[in-house]
């Protein structure tokens, strides 16, 4: 079980406003999160993450406490090693795809497994600047499952992606993080995309 | 004609840049990650060389380092070590004059890399030095090449503060430039344009390397 119990204050267009979760996730399950913009998704997930703290709250994690303000604790984004997925993939220009995979992880045959996935074995040793968008967002996606997180965290991960290639790719996500035994959480504009793969829906007021 | 006003010249730049790029790292990393009144306080005295004529620097350095008095005294007691009227007091000097050219260019890189980059690399489990080396130094090279050809070029052409703290002694603290302003002072007009055309062509060359670089660097994406 994941326990997620947070409050911060956000920063919005109309002022400041406070972001308040408690929710529980099962294990191995996929989370769709949804909410109007500037409610507070991606603080959500850079919170769980570990790249935001909040004022208060608790983040308990399969029994690890990853975060407790009230006992101080706050284990750093290396140590809870969730995968993410930016919303703007944050891609390294200066790495090749098989490079990215490469910082992530040594393990080739994974990298391989997660190339076939992405349908990037042929650009391979492009850089980000020569991938189209949809391209860049599968690579963003098998970055992150490169180090074969507990817990994936995604930002808007099928935003670019056509829609035979969302289609096709939405199933076989769904298979690895099965797979894998990883709880996601995802974020989305379009909570249809994910019916049917979806355990569970957490609303962001 | 004497060539060791351009050597010295040459020698003083590299021991300059290549000082500056060492302790310029950190400190542009460290200026570059939030703001705080130490960070703008500190920033400031960085950049003062910019704006402060040379002649004002050269005189606070050379009245700080006098061996009079002060830190001057103290090292020289201690160390045995004198910057005024000295090579190393020319490095000191320069250091100091061409700082804000090694940090402010790569600073300004760092700050406009999008944070998520660094963010990417810390959730894939990477340390702080590891993203810093791997992910945010590779992709500011331009930034980093322009730092250190201002530097160098900066100090290529440093009179005023060279002047002050280090005098015009042949072979230890007189650089090109002073070479020139005595040349010319001496009516010696052939000297003075024979160092002139020296500093003017290895300026231009590398100011052209730079270009050539940059250029090179900038591919055109896919459409």
């Amino acid at each position: 079980m994941i326990i997620i119990d947070i409050e911060k204050k956000i920063r919005t267009y109309e002022g400041y406003r406070l972001l308040q979760i408690n929710t529980a996730i099962k294990l191995n399950s996929i989370n769709c999160i949804t909410g109007s913009s500037g409610a507070g998704k991606t603080t959500l997930l850079k919170i769980i993450a570990g790249l935001t703290t909040p004022e208060k709250g608790k983040i308990v994690v399969n029994d690890g406490v990853w975060l407790d303000t009230g006992s101080r604790i706050n284990l750093s984004p290396q140590k809870r090693r969730a995968g993410f997925v930016f919303q703007e993939y944050a891609l390294f220009p200066n790495m090749t795809v098989r490079q990215h995979l490469h910082y992530a992880c040594a393990d080739d045959d994974w990298i391989n497994e997660l190339l076939h996935f992405a349908k990037l074995e042929t650009l391979e040793q492009h850089k980000p600047e020569y991938l189209s968008g949809g391209q860049q967002q599968r690579l963003a996606i098998i970055r992150a499952l490169a180090i074969k997180p507990k817990l994936m965290l995604m930002d808007e991960p099928f935003s670019a992606l056509d829609m035979d290639i969302r289609q096709a790719m939405i199933p076989e996500l769904k298979q690895l993080l099965q797979k894998f035994d990883i709880t996601s959480l995802i974020v989305t504009h379009n909570p249809q995309e994910l019916e049917g793969i979806a355990d569970n829906t957490i609303h962001i007021q | 004609m004497d060539w060791s006003p351009i050597w010295l010249t040459l020698r003083l730049a590299i021991i300059t840049t290549s000082i500056l790029f060492a302790i310029g790292l950190p400190i542009a990393y460290w200026l570059s990650k939030g703001r705080s009144l130490a960070k703008i306080v500190i920033e400031a005295i960085i950049t003062m060389p910019l704006v402060l004529p040379p002649s004002v620097l050269g005189f606070y350095l050379l009245i700080a380092f006098s061996p009079q008095h002060g830190i001057g005294l103290w090292l020289q007691q201690h160390f045995n070590i004198q910057f005024v009227f000295s090579f190393q007091g020319l490095v000191l000097a320069s250091v100091i004059y061409s700082m804000p050219f090694m940090i402010g260019p790569i600073k300004s890189a760092l700050q406009q890399l999008p944070v998520s980059l660094a963010q990417a690399s810390y959730t894939l489990g990477k340390t702080e030095w590891q993203t810093f080396i791997k992910v945010l130094l590779p992709n500011i090279r331009a930034s980093l090449l322009t730092a250190i050809v201002l530097t160098f070029a900066h100090t290529l052409g440093e009179f005023g503060v060279v002047l002050m703290i280090g005098g015009n002694i042949p072979h230890v603290t007189r650089v090109a430039s002073i070479a020139i302003y005595d040349s010319v002072e001496n009516m010696d007009y052939a000297t003075a344009n024979a160092y002139s055309l020296c500093l003017f062509v290895v300026t231009f060359i590398i100011v052209i390397a730079v270009f050539i670089f940059n250029k090179r660097t900038a591919k055109i994406p896919l459409e």
